[in-house]
């Protein structure tokens, strides 16, 4: 897993739950400090997906992001009050 | 919308595509740039600006930036190009499309990671050495716990030694490279030795942080909803390791999908087995007015890349009227010749760590995205399959968002290898506009 020391003086929220991040920070990256790991469940076989490449091209980590569907964590910048919900095929 | 008129537009702000903006720009030629990210500097040196130099390598990229600032070429970050179209540039900004008429698109797109398609290696928890290093650079993330790398390649230790400098713990390496390119890169060893000194620095380094490199073979990432332990084998004998992150990497190779959208001549390096576009000193490929710069056109590293930016902003500058021959050559020339040096150890580290062909079991995931195993490639080459673009139709390999962007190297090798054929011969991925997966709205957007 990942850790990070410093502050976070800021929060979104993932599945509803409060995530700590802070400046710089993708959504993938403040997700991934804060010890979560699934973004995603396939759609054919429903197994749980996360970040891979962290650049913008496997679209593994994509999830709902204020509401709109197949958002890539990973280039999207963290920000205050953000929602990012599980995305479920 | 109207599209703005210029006359370069540049493609990726890592270090070849900022080396070529200040060039055109200082030429005199009107040149926008664009990158996804939201700062410059590319994968090597991205989020420099906020972090800070740590080395000499961070010391000249954070120059060019600073130079890149000064020079008049505009930048718009955050921009993801989708589509080139006779001369014009699409991407999108903010959710909103964008479009710029240019004379010259240089694209200075980089490299991707080499896909290592390993039993379980779409497990949560599983991901790139370039991976965590974004996450490293951009979020100040360390890995901790039983994180576990495996491959081969300079990054695979050179990320190791930034994560324990930063005070993160690995639990292990995995060395998957070949006992026996150690030998055949012997003969190339005078081109490399400044590369060699640095890498030693890094082993005595990592001995002394206690990180152990095991040379082994047969990674497995096993668990599961996430992965949760690791087997692999020393010495042909099992062994299985508690792991709650494993890293992959098998070097980077270009990113194609722009090249081939464009219909782009591209060849095979056998070196790096991996395929580019065709290009000519100046970095202009087969199709008129597209030109490709740094890792793009074949990798060499970022000093080279931002030789090969300079040399191909001369080329266009020269095609666009703005210099003329005579003081295009004087001016490449200091360029060209550092390059040659830059690019001196590429034979030594090309050979070292040389990739093999992957022979993944049938169960395992070659497309990530549709979830297409290599058993599915194989029984697909049975019933007369003869290369990818056919591969998509018998099984939806590479039709998922990525594009074939994870599975292209790989579908390919086991397409090769149960054809009975060699790598070279299977033609990669037709690609086509958009790059990208774009919503309606996008598009939409474009008629405003």
């Amino acid at each position: 897993m990942f850790r990070r020391g410093g502050s976070e003086p800021w929060t979104l929220f993932f599945d509803g739950q409060p995530v700590p991040a802070r400046d710089g920070d993708s959504v993938a990256s403040a997700l991934l400090a804060a010890g979560v790991r699934v973004t995603r469940q396939t759609q054919l076989s429903g197994a749980p997906r996360g970040p891979w490449c962290m650049m913008g091209a496997c679209f593994d980590c994509v999830a709902i992001v204020d509401g709109r569907r197949g958002v890539r964590t990973c280039m999207t910048q963290a920000r205050e009050g953000l929602r990012v919900v599980t995305q479920r095929d | 919308m109207s599209p703005s008129e210029t006359d370069v537009v540049i493609v990726g702000a890592g270090p070849a595509g900022l080396a070529a903006a200040i060039e055109t720009a200082r030429r005199g030629l009107r040149t926008l740039l664009l990158d996804e990210n939201p700062a410059p500097g590319g994968r090597v040196w991205q989020a420099l600006q906020s972090r800070g130099a740590g080395d000499p390598d961070d010391t000249a990229g954070l120059a060019l930036i600073r130079a890149f600032a000064a020079s008049g070429a505009e930048a718009r970050y955050g921009a993801s190009v989708w589509g080139i179209e006779a001369g014009t540039v699409f991407w999108t900004q903010d959710g909103a499309s964008h479009t710029a008429r240019a004379r010259r698109v240089l694209l200075a797109t980089g490299t991707t990671e080499r896909p290592v398609p390993i039993p379980g290696w779409t497990l949560p928890g599983v991901m790139t050495v370039g991976a965590a290093q974004i996450a490293l650079k951009t979020g100040g993330l360390v890995p901790d716990g039983n994180t576990w790398i495996a491959g081969q390649g300079p990054l695979t230790v050179f990320y190791a030694v930034q994560a324990v400098r930063a005070g993160g713990r690995i639990a292990g390496i995995l060395d998957l490279s070949a006992p026996a390119a150690r030998w055949r890169a012997v003969r190339h060893l005078p081109g490399a030795i400044s590369d060699i000194r640095k890498g030693l620095g890094w082993l005595r380094e990592l001995r002394r942080a206690g990180v152990p490199i095991v040379r082994a073979t047969d990674p497995r990432a096993e668990g599961d909803r996430a992965i949760s332990r690791i087997s692999f084998r020393v010495h042909g004998r099992p062994r299985t390791e508690p792991a709650d992150l494993l890293l992959l990497h098998d070097g980077v190779i270009p990113s194609i999908q722009i090249t081939r959208a464009l219909g782009c001549a591209h060849v095979w390096d056998a070196w790096q087995r991996c395929w580019r576009p065709e290009t000519d000193a100046w970095g202009e490929t087969t199709v008129p007015g597209a030109i490709v710069a740094g890792d793009g056109a074949g990798v060499g590293g970022a000093a080279a890349a931002v030789l090969s930016g300079r040399i191909a902003a001369l080329g266009c500058a020269h095609a666009l009227g703005a210099i003329d021959a005579a003081t295009r050559d004087r001016e490449a020339a200091p360029s060209l010749a550092a390059r040659a040096r830059a690019l001196a150890s590429r034979p030594f580290l090309d050979t070292l760590f040389a990739p093999r062909p992957v022979d993944p079991d049938d169960a395992t995931l070659i497309c990530r995205c549709e979830e297409v195993t290599a058993g599915q490639v194989r029984d697909a080459v049975r019933l007369g399959c003869q290369g990818l673009n056919q591969l998509k139709a018998f099984t939806r390999c590479g039709m998922g968002p990525c594009q074939g962007r994870m599975c292209g190297p790989s579908a390919a090798d086991v397409l090769a290898a149960a054809r009975g054929v060699d790598g070279r011969t299977i033609e990669p991925y037709r690609t086509r506009f958009p790059a990208r997966p774009l919503t309606v709205g996008e598009l939409a957007g474009l008629e405003r």
